[in-house]
């Protein structure tokens, strides 16, 4: 744990930040939340990071899970609660403001123009994301094929993405990875 | 304040559309997204449509796709986003911080749970490679979507939507630049690209 500050208030200020620019959602700032937690804090190693990653998987619930986790690894219950609120606070109020002035003024054409705008960047965001967290977590053949398994199977089928996670437990477990 | 117009001019839904659609409580609010977010692995917005549009009838397909295209084009979690603007489209802010805490709430506890056997029993080996198998398998499925978001782009045809996409994956993927300097350059160049892609045709 850094010792320079509180990191209740690191966490604040870093996921108070990030939540305004994680355009396309929790998993398109995971490069953003490693570069930070693993680099500039020093919070958690890059193995670390991708375990937290995983569990969150592993979890039911929306992505952003993944900050619970990591506030939970830096400051316990309190630092859990305190990242989830502060990456979710910012943008949720922000989302409630907008929704009632566009409730007022309908037929904007500026909301379709920006998310056609934004969607190609938060698709970029995520790719790097799946880089970052594939460079930590496929350090064999074995576990390069199963992540390469894992999404041609999520990608041709409608398979309940859960026993995907399951096979690669029961693999991992049985060391072949 | 919530002007969900009673003279309600859509047209009516194919379905028994008689009875007004019902007005959820905060402790229904809480629930419903408890229960939709518990139900959902690795992605929940399947579910949230399921559960609002379907089970609940709080809102037809169009107010479901009008309210999430919103939420998608603002920054931060969506389906957090949806909650709370959800929440509080029918019973104001405690309705948003309502619908939220079922979101949120549920799985946080499991997932703090999980976390803290990880935190205790993590250097025990099987548990190790466990995760570690798990890991490679939730990448997998982070690329899968990868291609299922980038696939509608190749269909299109949209070549400066594609250069954008590699130019962000490169300098965050690979340079590791800041988040912020990357969209504070990248979002008003995407913004022009769009704009102009958009001009009316003469």
């Amino acid at each position: 744990m850094n010792s320079n500050g509180n990191p209740i208030l690191a966490l604040i200020w870093t996921f108070g930040l990030m939540s305004l620019f994680a355009v396309g959602g929790a998993n398109s700032a995971i490069p953003e939340m490693n570069r930070i937690a693993v680099d500039v804090r020093h919070w958690m190693s890059d193995k670390e990071f991708a375990d937290l990653f995983a569990i969150s998987q592993l979890s039911p619930g929306p992505n952003v899970l993944i900050v619970t986790l990591i506030g939970y690894s830096v400051a316990g219950i309190a630092g859990a609660l305190v990242a989830t609120v502060a990456m979710c606070g910012p943008t949720a109020a922000l989302a409630y403001c907008v929704s009632r002035l566009l409730r007022r003024s309908q037929h904007s054409r500026w909301p379709a123009i920006i998310q056609a705008a934004l969607v190609p960047l938060s698709i970029g965001l995520m790719a790097a994301s799946a880089l970052i967290l594939a460079r930590s977590s496929d350090q064999s053949v074995l576990a390069a094929l199963m992540t390469l398994a894992a999404a041609v199977v999520a990608f041709a089928t409608r398979l309940n993405p859960f026993w995907m996670l399951l096979a690669g437990g029961i693999f991992g477990l049985a060391g072949l990875i | 304040m919530l002007p969900d117009s009673p003279p309600a001019a859509t047209p009516a839904p194919d379905l028994a559309s008689s009875a007004p659609p019902p007005q959820p409580g905060l402790a229904e609010l809480f629930i419903a997204f408890a229960r939709i977010s518990l139900a959902g692995f690795g992605g929940v917005l399947i579910w949230t449509r399921r559960g609002i549009v379907e089970q609940h009838r709080w809102m037809t397909a169009d107010e479901f796709n009008e309210t999430y295209a919103l939420c998608h084009f603002l920054p931060g979690p969506n389906i957090v986003n949806l909650s709370v603007v959800f929440g509080s489209r029918f019973r104001g802010i405690p309705g948003g911080v309502a619908a939220f805490a079922g979101l949120v709430g549920p799985p946080m506890l499991i997932a703090i749970m999980l976390a803290a056997v990880y935190a205790h029993y993590g250097e025990i080996d099987a548990l190790r490679r466990t995760l570690a198998g798990v890991a490679c398998a939730a990448v997998g499925l982070l690329i899968a979507v990868v291609f299922k978001m980038i696939t509608p782009l190749i269909e299109k045809r949209d070549g400066a939507g594609l250069v954008m996409l590699a130019a962000v994956f490169v300098a965050i993927g690979f340079l590791r630049l800041p988040l912020q300097i990357v969209l504070l350059v990248a979002i008003p160049v995407s913004l022009a690209v769009t704009i102009f892609q958009r001009r009316p045709k003469a």
